[in-house]
């Protein structure tokens, strides 16, 4: 009979001690050694662990890590789950949250990196968050990179785009500039007119785009196929700096700087005109590198926290909800005092499941954050990686890294057996 | 809810009911709202992969709905025709299909045993088995790698293959333990009559019986090796890497490296979803059986 019990359980057997039991004594024996193995160290690479700048950060990440993901997936696949119940297309639901299981964590970082990249032109989240900024009245017209004509009377002075000489109440004042992209020219702007005569104590002018789509027309002149920029702050500044009169230009480029006096100015068009504008947020640099990461891993993790716990509240017998509802408990009083209690052992597999998974977090951390953010992402797996592999060649170091995270994990182990137990005495 | 109880409290059943109505709208917007948050990530990636380099270079992927001129299948043509991206898609095969069949055959062996035989020690083993389903594997990573630099398959396909099996195993045993002690005890006492040995009940009455369980751990196995890239990136080189290892040696230049990124990522993510969206229902079954990998 033993015999027999040999036969099947020998591969699995002697895999299992000399790929994992065996690594694992060995690792303890190596994390009390030097760099190279050459000599015995005692508990410094603990100590270097604790001490050393990306290894500290890596080890002060992943507490944040442990502190946020499995919470926020177990919140969340509780919340979908209850409100699954409520929908008549729950199945097609459940695939759509719970697909990013199925992907490849290198994937999911591949698509996280290219969803929150700076520029609002290339990255999504940007984007969305530059347009909803502007639909609050955030973004005025912006003309980043224009520049006026030359050899009209006008220079770029630090930005500000303003005329050479200054000049009395009854001129005109004209701005033709190049190096406006087209698509910063809103759908607004209408052909280039020019400005009605100055009267004693106005000083008008326009400002366009001095370029024909497709070529044609004369540099400095309003021509055909010329548009006006609307939309742009005009400023006449006195000799001594002082803003007497502003403007706004309209959709044909138009302006008219009007009440000023016998003095002269410079019309000056201030560089709030030309500066970017509101660029969106700067997702991957070191500040927020790591809430980027924690979210590509809800975005992977909540599906099995939904479908763990929905299957767990399928198993829970609803006649107690019912009972409860028609003693007229509200729907919180009902899933805060019945359905929360029945589905504790669920959560709390879910929950350990997410622990256990979330210390060892490794590939989105390595994929995500570009050169300039990864030491601020570190966390202990991607350091170990780094010490031991990556370059570091420090396999003492690593080993004691890799006790850590094995250390980290007894309390789930202990829970495992208990729970093991448990079910075998019922 | 029964005719009395409807008769009692009709007024507050009516109040309820236009309450659940409302309830009932906000859930599904809200809903509706969560899928497309959860839809957009993977579509942006489609959309990508379907642009060149110089596209995605100026402008992102949505501009797709306004000038679907941008549409190409260049960046696949490509791939497909890099050696690099066919080898490793190759060598991924190469290393899922083994790693799963074996973690399948000696994960059922074992599970068998520790389900229906009887020999000193099975509890404090099976114990092991269990505290050995949490380990990280980064406690395996430098001694397997100096182990199986000595034995001359560092760097090979099948010292992965190797790696990974040994660490599906107290998964694969603990999930098929637990399902095959739920076979009824007179099915194997019935064949034990018959003069069947060990080996027999297990191939004729567990194996088959065992067939749901058996396909839950293999779809979970297959798509863990498919979608590894941890153990890859060091057990194996330029040569026997998998399509994970060979993508993310792009990433150092995401910019200009988006078309082989995007259009590799979506390939690598080809075959998991086919093997998710048929077999899924055995996926979230082995999840749900023992969930602590």
């Amino acid at each position: 009979m033993f015999l027999i019990a040999l036969g099947f359980l020998a591969p699995a057997l002697v895999l299992l001690a000399g790929l994992v039991l065996y690594p694992i004594l060995y690792t303890v024996v190596r994390s009390f050694f030097s760099a190279d193995g050459g000599a015995f160290v005692g508990w410094d690479n603990y100590v270097t662990m604790f001490t050393n700048d990306s290894t500290f950060t890596a080890i002060r990440n992943n507490v944040i890590w442990v502190l946020v993901a499995p919470v926020a997936c177990t919140v969340l696949g509780l919340l979908f789950a209850v409100l699954l119940e409520k929908i008549k297309w729950s199945t097609a639901f459940k695939l759509i949250i719970f697909m990013p299981m199925a992907i490849s964590m290198l994937a999911a970082g591949v698509i996280f990196r290219g969803m929150f990249q700076e520029s609002p032109n290339l990255g999504v989240v940007n984007a969305a968050v530059v347009a909803v900024n502007s639909a609050f009245g955030g973004g005025d017209a912006a003309y980043p990179g224009a520049n006026p004509r030359t050899d009209v009377g006008l220079i770029n002075d630090g930005g500000v785009i303003a005329s050479e000489a200054a000049v009395g109440a009854g001129t005109e004042v004209n701005f033709p500039l190049v190096g406006v992209r087209a698509d910063n020219v809103p759908a607004s702007a209408a052909q280039a007119e020019s400005a009605d005569t100055a009267s004693a104590d106005q000083i008008t002018g326009t400002v366009w785009l001095d370029v024909v789509i497709g070529g044609g027309g004369t540099n400095g002149q309003i021509d055909d196929g010329k548009t006006g920029l609307p939309g742009i702050r005009v400023d006449a500044v006195d000799a001594s700096g002082t803003i007497a009169a502003t403007t706004e230009t309209d959709a044909a480029g138009r302006y008219v700087l009007a009440g000023l006096g016998t003095e002269t100015y410079r019309i000056a068009l201030p560089a709030s005109n030309f500066d970017e504008g509101y660029q969106g947020v700067s997702w991957l640099s070191s500040g927020l590198i790591t809430a980027v990461i924690i979210l590509s891993y809800i975005w992977i993790w909540a599906g099995f926290a939904m479908v763990m716990i929905a299957s767990g509240l399928s198993a829970i017998d609803r006649s107690l909800q019912e009972a409860a509802r028609m003693d007229g408990a509200n729907e919180w009083k009902v899933f805060s005092r019945i359905t929360a209690p029945l589905l504790a052992p669920v959560l709390i597999v879910v929950f350990v499941t997410l622990i256990i998974n979330v210390l060892k977090i490794f590939d989105l951390v390595y994929v995500i954050p570009p050169g300039a953010s990864k030491p601020a992402a570190n966390v202990i797996a991607v350091e170990m990686w780094t010490v031991s592999f990556g370059g570091g060649s420090n396999q003492g170091l690593g080993s004691a890294l890799a006790i850590l995270l094995l250390i980290l994990v007894l309390p789930s182990m202990i829970i495992n057996v208990r729970k093991f137990r448990q079910e075998r005495k019922s | 809810m029964s005719g009395a109880a409807t008769h009692v409290r009709g007024k507050k059943t009516l109040a309820r009911t236009i309450l659940g109505f409302v309830d009932k709208g906000v859930v599904n917007a809200v809903l509706v709202i969560v899928a497309i948050f959860w839809l957009v990530p993977t579509l942006g990636l489609f959309l990508s992969s379907l642009r060149t380099v110089g596209d995605s270079a100026s402008s992102g992927w949505w501009t797709i709905f306004t000038t679907p001129a941008q549409l190409t299948i260049e960046n696949y043509a490509n791939l497909l025709a890099n050696p690099t991206i066919t080898g490793s898609f190759w060598n991924t095969i190469l290393i899922a299909v083994p790693t799963t069949i074996f973690v399948v055959i000696f994960g059922a062996l074992a599970g068998y045993a520790f389900a229906w035989l009887t020999f000193p020690g099975r509890d404090w083993l099976l114990i092991v088995v269990i505290v050995l389903l949490a380990v990280p594997l980064q406690v395996a990573l430098i001694p397997l790698a100096r182990m199986f630099g000595t034995l001359g398959i560092f760097g090979s396909i099948f010292g992965v293959i190797l790696f990974h099996v040994a660490f599906g195993l107290p998964f694969a045993i603990f999930l098929l333990r637990n399902f095959f002690t739920q076979i009824p005890a007179e099915l194997l006492e019935a064949a034990r009559i018959d003069g069947a040995s060990d080996w027999r009940i297990f191939v004729q009455v567990i194996l088959p019986l065992g067939g749901p369980a058996i396909a839950s751990l293999a779809i979970f196995q297959f798509l863990w090796t498919w979608n590894d890239m941890l153990v890859a990136l060091i057990f194996t080189d330029s040569g026997s890497q998998p399509l994970t290892v060979a993508i993310q040696s792009q990433l150092r230049q995401f910019g200009s490296n988006i078309d082989v990124l995007s259009a590799g990522a979506f390939l690598s993510m080809i075959v998991p979803l086919i093997v998710f969206f048929a077999f899924q229902r055995f996926f979230v079954q082995a999840l749900l059986a023992g969930s602590q990998k």
